[in-house]
């Protein structure tokens, strides 16, 4: 019997040996196949977008959820290796030796009616310092802020220079030294292979602050060292220095995948608030319109003031007869104050935009519009009366009018500023792309249809509409997790195209979008 | 020597039970060894379950069988477009039986059965792929069943009782497939509950046109059982008015255990038998896993089962006075239908191998020994109804699983 409980032992250990096993188990190797790619050493060289940025600021989950992790995590599957990243100390984000310029995330919050609205996470203070430097080796080399130039500049990671704004403290964190590019950083871990994407800034900060920098496509300015934050960079700088970027990482032979720059104003920072947001029932309107027609009448007069012909008066002052209609209204913005446009607003053209970060409440009490007083209603009951005002009481309506900033709005010139120099510098991406023989992912289509339509997953659709589209997190620039996934999924078809790699998709449903938490005092 | 090698040889070749949904057919280490056949084999106690009929035929006046078997299952997933690969935490189950009988006179039996035919244990890797479905689940249920058994002639006989169930629930899953707090954890929630009970029934019969064949037949009842007001911890969710608080509260659920119908024969030729049972397990029953938290949340999960059949053969052969030699084959087709593939019961059709042999020790005391390996084809399948709690929308969940299950047995005849 002893004997036989042993048979049965030794059978026993037989079967349990005998696991299920897959009849092409995708796990062996052979399965996946990075083709002519080597995935060994991977970096990933750009901005926010490389870093993981999103809701405001950089933040651990943020970072886990970048395209460069995600990617890496396919890229293990054929070849890659570790991927490492400078991780921020906490999932508060911010600075907290400068947590003014560099606050914790967006979280959505609901008020006290129950209405959701980003707000800045008070859950936990930032608890990461930028002075404390992890070292230089870090396979994800993303520097949120960071412009096509700034990658090569040096001394852009020195914490003494980040409260004079000189350097950038992303950088700071794992600089190699106080004088260290980026590039060179990059370019000393001997990568296999990278991902650039790079110049999204070189608009972005042009197109966030309302257009408020210079345009250098228009100065000729060709020093980058000069520019100020908000300025669009020259065209033939962005080249220049794109082309050097491309050349020192493609110089041990690495292969590599760029992608090209999406349209800034279809973001949702930019069309979230729409320009005809004034909306307004029959009487408000009619009042506004009469409103209008006192200013005419006030301007006439002070241009005939002046000695001017009368009919010239009219003809000038006739452009502020804005008609307001029962309903949505374009709001009012500031313009260059000139001698034809003596007071210096115009109403919004249709393709005009406003920024999120623009005063709602504002706007609700007249920004953009005009600002009633008690005063002014006086002055214009004067005037339906038939009477005439006095030059102070016409100078009160005139100051009633509340046009919007530059700094709120995108007007057309600045449209076409930035549209003509992100399209010159896509024709730089896609062609020096192909003239280096790397993969080229074509984002900026993608982004559009997000925009236009939206693009499906397993699990419903993503669009670029704020908070709820799900592919943009609450700064309204910076994708989600699930954008990344799908920008992830691109750039996999385009080493699929490029480098023969066949690799699984990720599933975009797997990755998040916005989080939510009432942790905001 | 040889004997015992040719024992061996014997149980390498052929080889027995589970089913499918979360019915485990381990319910005798005889019969476990001879398919989970049983319903017309007049062998022992394990008869309070197979078929109550037959106790009244049995030869002792005192028959007592206890076993228990250790099942070893893994299940392997991966999803080839997705590059997702995942695999069970081997778990053990050992389920336990114990039968006792008792000829309280020529015409009278009675008997008292404690056995586990339905149960469930899979522990996936905590936020796999398909955890918003299930990270782990582990359901038992304990039938305990006094039984009486009426010989109405030498041809003829019937038997019954009434049965006392007591069962257990731990469920955890994840709330969505990407929902997570502040820190990036996964939102999830553990249902738990424990001496969920109701009451069912089964009947027997048994005929014996020759002196070797017999015919039995058995029905044991449906059970739902109703768990009320058991624990749900809801973790890991966003501190937001949109969600569930974090912490405890309670939830309601049903979850059936379906009727089981049986028809068999066994025909003895000298030192054989052979036996076949037929099953009818009436799944249909198990539409949906509904969930109904204290909070106002709710979970529904369309299961749509239908009903199914197991086709099980068992051969015994009396090797010498004291070693009795059995083997059995079974198909058992599964409840699941396709697109309702969940993996927290990820079965397909399969066949069972078993065997196993009886010692006796003494003329009345004897070891039973069982085994069962339990193969299952690769499968392609989906679950296509899980629908995002927070966008209302389908997502469906796919890959191809794998599934095998290996359970050893061990058990003690005691007849007097």
């Amino acid at each position: 019997m002893i004997k036989n409980i042993k048979y049965l032992a030794i059978l026993a250990v037989g079967l349990v040996a005998c696991e299920p096993e897959f009849d092409n188990p995708i796990d062996e190797s052979g399965v996946f196949t990075s083709g002519e790619a080597n995935f060994s050493n991977f970096v990933a060289l750009g901005n926010s977008l490389t870093a993981g940025f999103a809701d405001g600021a950089l933040y651990i989950t943020g970072q886990e959820n970048s395209f460069p992790n995600i990617l890496s995590q396919q890229f293990a599957l054929a070849g890659g290796g570790e991927f490492t990243q400078p991780l921020m100390a906490d999932n508060a984000g911010g600075f907290s030796n400068d947590p003014v310029r560099f606050p914790t995330r967006f979280v959505l919050a609901f008020d006290a009616q129950g209405n959701p609205g980003p707000a800045r996470f008070t859950g936990a203070a930032p608890t990461t310092d930028f002075t404390n430097n992890l070292g230089s080796s870090f396979n994800n080399m993303g520097v949120p802020g960071a412009k096509s130039y700034h990658l090569a500049a040096p001394g852009y990671g020195n914490a003494a220079g980040v409260a004079a704004g000189l350097a950038n403290p992303y950088y700071a964190r794992f600089a190699s030294s106080a004088t260290s590019t980026v590039i060179g950083d990059a370019v000393a871990q001997s990568p296999t292979f990278f991902s650039l994407w790079i110049g999204n800034n070189d608009i972005l900060s042009y197109a966030t602050s309302g257009g408020v920098g210079e345009d250098h496509n228009v100065t000729g300015n060709l020093d980058p060292s000069t520019y100020g934050s908000n300025d669009i960079t020259n065209n033939n700088v962005f080249a220049s220095v794109y082309n050097d970027l491309l050349a020192a990482l493609t110089s041990n032979g690495a292969g590599g995948v760029v992608l090209n720059l999406p349209d800034v104003t279809s973001l949702p920072f930019f069309t979230t608030v729409p320009n005809n947001a004034l909306v307004l029932d029959a009487t408000q309107a009619a009042s506004l319109t009469g409103f209008f027609q006192a200013v005419v009448g006030i301007v006439t007069a002070q241009i005939a003031g002046t000695g001017a012909p009368l009919a010239q008066a009219q003809a000038i002052a006739s452009q502020y007869a804005i008609t307001f209609n029962a309903g949505p209204n374009r709001f009012l913005i500031k313009t260059e104050v000139t001698p034809t446009n003596p007071l210096g607003f115009r109403q919004m053209t249709e393709e005009e935009l406003l920024v999120l970060t623009i005063d709602q409440a504002a706007l609700a009490q007249g920004y953009g519009s005009v600002v009633l007083t008690p005063e002014v209603l006086q002055v214009l009951g004067i005037l339906q009366a038939g009477g005439m005002p006095t030059a102070e009481q016409g100078a009160l309506v005139i100051a009633a009018i509340s046009a919007i900033d530059d700094q709120d709005a995108l007007d057309s010139d600045e449209l076409t500023a930035i549209e003509t120099a992100r399209t010159s510098f896509n024709a730089t991406i896609a062609g020096l792309a192909a003239a280096n023989g790397i993969a080229f992912y074509d984002v900026a289509s993608d982004l559009s249809q997000a925009a236009n339509g939206g693009i499906p997953f397993n699990g419903g659709i993503i669009t670029s509409d704020f908070v709820t589209g799900g592919g943009f997190s609450l700064d309204g620039v910076h994708p989600t997790p699930r954008a990344h996934a799908l920008v992830t999924n691109g750039i996999l078809d385009a080493i699929q195209e490029t480098y023969g790699a066949q690799l699984p998709r990720v599933d975009p449903g797997d990755f998040g979008t916005v989080t939510l938490s009432n942790e905001v005092n | 020597m040889k004997k015992l090698l040719s024992l061996v040889l014997f149980i390498s070749v052929v080889s027995a039970t589970y089913a499918g949904g979360y019915r485990v057919s381990v319910q005798g280490q005889r019969a476990i060894a001879m398919g989970h056949t049983g319903v017309a084999v007049v062998n022992s106690a394990e008869l309070v379950f197979f078929n109550p009929a037959g106790l009244v035929y049995l030869e002792n006046n005192l028959n007592v069988s206890v076993g228990a078997s250790a099942i070893f299952t893994d299940v392997i997933y991966q999803n080839a477009s997705l590059g997702t690969t995942a695999e069970t935490d081997s778990s053990v189950g050992t389920p336990l039986n114990l039968y006792g009988s008792y000829k309280v006179n020529d015409w009278m039996s009675v008997g008292l059965g404690v056995y586990t035919p339905y149960g469930s244990e899979v522990t996936w890797p905590t936020d796999w792929a398909g955890s918003h479905l299930v990270n782990n689940i582990d359901l038992a249920a304990i039938y305990v069943q006094p039984v009486v058994s009426f010989k109405l002639s030498d041809y003829f006989s019937i038997g019954g009782g009434p049965i006392y169930v007591t069962g257990s629930v731990n469920f955890n899953r994840n709330f969505n497939r990407s929902l997570t707090d502040i820190e990036g954890n996964r939102s999830n929630i553990t249902v738990d509950d424990s001496g969920v009970s109701n009451w069912g029934w089964s009947v027997g019969a048994m005929f014996n046109p020759t002196e070797n064949l017999r015919i039995g037949f058995s029905y044991r009842s449906e059970i739902i059982l109703e768990a009320e007001d058991g624990e749900a911890t809801f973790a890991n969710f966003p501190n937001s008015p949109a969600f569930p608080a974090n912490g405890n509260t309670t939830f309601s659920a049903e979850l059936p255990l379906p009727a089981e119908l049986t028809i068999g024969l066994s025909y003895e030729y000298k030192k054989w038998l052979f036996a076949f049972d037929f099953n009818r397990q009436y799944w249909e029953v198990y539409e949906s896993l509904d969930l109904t938290f204290g909070n106002g949340a709710t979970s529904l999960n369309p299961r749509n089962y239908k009903n199914s059949s197991v086709y099980r053969f068992g051969l015994q052969y009396q090797a010498t006075e004291k070693i009795a030699l059995r083997a059995g084959y079974y198909r058992d087709e599964s409840p699941v239908q396709s697109g309702f593939f969940a993996p927290e019961t990820p079965r397909n059709d399969s066949d069972g191998f078993s065997g196993g042999f009886s010692f006796a020790v003494t003329p009345r005391l004897a070891i039973d020994a069982s085994f069962f390996y339990l193969r299952f084809d690769e499968i392609d399948e989906s679950y296509d109804f899980g629908v995002d709690p927070v966008s209302g929308q389908a997502v469906p969940f796919e890959g191809t699983y794998k599934s095998s299950a290996f359970a050893p047995g061990l058990g003690l005849t005691y007849k007097m």
